[in-house]
């Protein structure tokens, strides 16, 4: 129980990069991955922004057979294949393999199948055609279609398990991960999220009043994170992928390491004392926070940066005060805090995974990234924290320690402590 | 259609399922499609749907099941093709 989990190689299909060069050169310079999205105008959405990767969808040719290409549809599995396997190529090795890999499992989430591309089957269903669906559609339906692509492509033959925990779903895959290699059942993981935003997810949202629908004329200043002007949220589609594997088994290898999880922690408010199905209890992100910090074996003072969940509703202003009260620190004495969403908006289950990748390159390069568009920061936030804690230009610094948390539907939180590797 | 035609046609039709694209030129009667073809059991239903589709055919599941190389596939697609024409007549 005492071997170290490393990160030995990282993947993104992000909103405003795909792949690690483009990504982090954007999170470095502050570059915003919304666009105005005119089919959401000819659909009456209030919000007509969104975070949608530049992802050419032919490339993934790159990573698997003609054969398995010809009839994928699903978005969701096409992100998440690419992130898996960028990050698979970043740690060093090579995709093929005759025997399964017996050492290496993964755990891969994300929220629901690909729903533009299941409506053709709705429809021939309907037609009375339901003979026509061919073979491709169970697999790209079922909720673990993203896992048993990947698992498939690398030949991975230790436990594969495909979690959804909303927009936790992505910390809770790296946590789990974590574990299994720290339980001594696999030396390898390959852990991470994808989501794809589709028309009628997006819609549902935007049904729901939670979303940014006050700057549709412009995309980049729509996501405005801790800010007066917040209006909510801004849906957003891509892929994170991370190798983690048993510190030995990785030394052995040669293996670069790009930094250290010292431990998580995974837990729900239980929907009680102000959580709901859709807000988090905030005694159940405090102790969610503080055992993350517990397993790692570190003092809240440790804590160099916070990458936050700070989508852009009025629930950062409660995040802020369960992290300022779960580390018992204030003011000046708060550390370093950033959100990724100000750039890409909210990957929702990919979002865990895209923003610990950010986390990790921010510790492997050594800087903070900037919180754009916080131009108007709102007092309740200020009041907690000064605002030369809220960088909104990118700061070279030395980093330790990342503490990373995203908190879902359903009142579901994960935190994880990302450590630099010494 | 010739068995040649339709040799030339199904070619089109198998090309997307086989990992082994080198073979495709050179297939014949005896040509077994997973076997030699590579092709994975669950895409045969592809190529009999894509078949039905080229074709404006349709091909039962008692047919369905002799098509197992290239030969009883382009017997069965004969087959429904001129039930077909017999259909119009």
């Amino acid at each position: 129980m005492s071997n170290r989990i490393v990160v030995t190689g990282l993947g993104v299909v992000s909103p405003n990069g795909v792949g690690i060069p483009a990504f982090l050169h954007a999170i470095q310079n502050g570059i915003s991955g919304i666009k105005f999205m005119p089919r959401y105008e000819e659909l009456n959405f209030s919000c007509q922004v969104a975070g949608m990767p530049d992802f050419e969808w032919s490339n993934l040719t790159k990573y698997i057979s003609e054969v398995t290409f010809h009839g994928l549809k699903g978005t969701n599995i096409g992100y998440g294949l690419a992130a898996a396997l960028d990050a698979w190529a970043d740690s060093g090795m090579a995709y093929e393999t005759d025997e399964p890999r017996w050492e290496t499992g993964c755990v891969f989430g994300n929220s629901i199948a690909d729903t533009e591309a299941m409506k053709n089957v709705i429809t021939r269903v309907d037609s009375k055609e339901a003979k026509k669906l061919g073979s491709r559609v169970v697999e790209q339906a079922m909720n673990s279609g993203v896992t048993s692509y990947i698992s498939g492509r690398l030949g991975l033959g230790n436990k594969v398990i495909t979690n959804s925990a909303a927009c936790a779903t992505g910390t809770q895959a790296i946590l789990m991960g974590y574990e299994y290699i720290k339980h001594g059942y696999a030396k390898r993981m390959i852990v991470g999220s994808t989501e794809h935003v589709d028309t009628y997810v997006y819609g549902a949202f935007d049904s729901m009043r939670v979303l940014s629908r006050k700057f549709n004329d412009c995309p980049e200043k729509a996501s405005r994170p801790m800010s007066i002007s917040a209006g909510g949220f801004i849906p957003s589609s891509g892929a994170g992928a991370l190798i983690l594997e048993d510190l030995d088994f990785a030394l052995q290898r040669n293996a670069k390491i790009y930094a250290e999880i010292l431990g998580g922690s995974s837990n729900s408010g239980g929907q009680r004392l102000g959580g709901t199905m859709t807000s988090a209890n905030p005694v159940g992100v405090t102790r969610c926070i503080q055992e993350a910090m517990a397993n790692s074996e570190i003092l809240p003072q440790q804590i160099d940066l916070i990458s936050g969940h700070l989508t852009a509703t009025n629930a950062d202003r409660q995040e802020i005060q369960n992290w300022s009260q779960a580390l018992n620190r204030i003011g000046d004495d708060f550390p370093l805090t950033n959100s990724l969403k100000s750039m890409i908006g909210h990957c929702l289950s990919a979002a865990g995974s895209i923003e610990s990748v950010a986390s990790i390159l921010q510790i492997a390069h050594q800087f903070i990234h900037p919180n754009i568009n916080l131009e108007d920061p709102h007092p309740e936030v200020t009041n907690m924290v000064s605002m030369d804690r809220l960088p909104v230009k990118m700061i070279k610094k030395e980093i330790n320690i990342v503490a990373k948390a995203n908190f879902g539907f359903g009142d579901v939180n994960s935190c994880l402590i990302f450590s630099k590797f010494n | 259609m010739t068995r040649k035609e339709i040799l030339d046609e199904l070619k089109k039709v198998i090309a997307p399922y086989t990992t082994n694209k080198e073979m495709l030129d050179s297939i014949n009667d005896q040509t077994d499609l997973i076997k030699d073809l590579k092709i994975n059991s669950a895409n045969l239903v592809d190529i009999i749907i894509d078949a039905e589709a080229k074709y404006q055919i349709e091909i039962d599941y008692d047919s369905a099941d002799k098509m197992i190389n290239v030969g009883t596939c382009i017997d069965v697609i004969s087959e429904k093709i001129s039930q077909k024409n017999e259909e119009y007549r």
